[in-house]
């Protein structure tokens, strides 16, 4: 909790009006920050001296469940402190574009063509977004809610016999 | 004074292809020698992705012994092999992988698809796994279950040396054996 106010103050502090939502979830301090300041913040969270969360844990995307938005979401980790936050944010499905983390953590390179992958979310300066785990031919991105997850050209499991 | 040596087991000779026969000579057709032949020699390719290859790997051993049918050397070069086993999920990405080992393989081939998985997608029925190998290249024994036991394995082995004892020599000639593999998009 301390960390949470702390941290909270900090960003305050140094980014004006930037922290849409902060809150205890599952036990991290988790910060959603608008979309715009998202990288100046992760280089802060980086950098200061302070915060020092130097390592990125993980990356991952997000749906909504109204299909409205897509979000990112960073696993932050300070090592000497063993302090854990998640950053969050969000974007229009339309225009799922946020600048690259890549630059900061090298790591992030593949996390954020997973990302890419899966739910398409553009990371502008990432050095090869291309698919890393489904086929290159994809031209979907499967974990989004509008696609169906079931294979589409499975012709035996009809509802004659399974009674769906 | 020797001891008495006690049979237990009671041994079957296998049976002779059908033809002529007489003291010092057999007369027969050359196909079922050949068919013979290659039934009990089969050179297994294992394509072992998941939980059907651990069970397949103990159908290798001691216990289940496949080298009783002939299958004693594993095949690991397509080139070599005569028949390919096929266990475990193929995601999409695997499909053409798969494919290409079997187009390597020289005639006559034959398949051995085991598991749901291989078989048709099995629990698997997302975007990422193929439903069903059949849809990539000519299955020609399908085995189920979930991962099958050994003693499954074997019998699918055994249904493939029915298949290759009883196949006709010019099978692989046949207009009907080229539309099937036409039919894959293939040569």
């Amino acid at each position: 909790m301390d960390l949470l106010n702390k941290i909270n103050e900090t960003l305050n502090a140094q980014f004006p009006g930037v922290v849409e939502v902060s809150e205890m979830s599952f036990d991290f301090p988790a910060f959603t920050i608008k979309k715009e300041n998202i990288h100046e913040v992760l280089s802060f969270l980086k950098n200061d001296p302070e915060l020092n969360f130097h390592f990125l844990t993980d990356l991952t995307g997000i749906q909504t469940a109204d299909e409205k938005f897509l979000g990112v979401i960073y696993h932050l980790h300070n090592m000497p402190k063993n302090l854990r936050i998640r950053v969050k944010t969000f974007f229009p499905m339309d225009k799922p574009e946020i600048p690259t983390a890549t630059d900061l953590w090298p790591g992030a390179n593949w996390m954020e063509r997973e990302t890419y992958d899966f739910f398409g979310v553009r990371f502008k300066g990432h050095p090869n977004l291309t698919r890393i785990l489904n086929v290159d031919e994809m031209d979907i991105f499967p974990l989004r809610k509008e696609y169906p997850l079931e294979d589409q050209t499975r012709d035996d499991k009809s509802d004659k016999m399974f009674g769906r | 004074m020797g001891k008495e040596i006690i049979k237990r087991t009671k041994l079957e000779m296998a049976k002779s292809p059908q033809g002529l026969e007489g003291p010092g000579f057999f007369a027969g057709k050359i196909e079922d020698v050949i068919g013979l032949a290659r039934a009990n020699s089969l050179w297994p390719l294992p394509f072992a992705t998941s939980c059907c290859g651990i069970e397949f790997m103990a159908t290798m051993a001691s216990d289940y012994d496949l080298a009783r049918f002939g299958s004693e050397r594993l095949s690991f070069s397509p080139r070599q092999a005569d028949m390919l086993m096929v266990m475990g999920t193929i995601a999409k990405k695997m499909g053409p992988i798969l494919r290409q080992v079997y187009e390597q393989m020289a005639e006559p081939k034959w398949v051995l698809s085991v598991g749901a998985c291989a078989c048709s997608g099995g629990i698997f029925d997302t975007y990422s796994v193929l439903q069903g190998i059949d849809r990539i290249i000519p299955v020609d024994v399908y085995v189920p279950g979930c991962p099958p036991r050994p003693e499954q394995i074997i019998e699918g082995i055994m249904k493939i040396q029915e298949l290759a004892k009883n196949e006709s020599f010019r099978r692989r000639n046949s207009d009907e054996y080229k539309r099937l593999l036409n039919s894959y998009g293939m040569e």
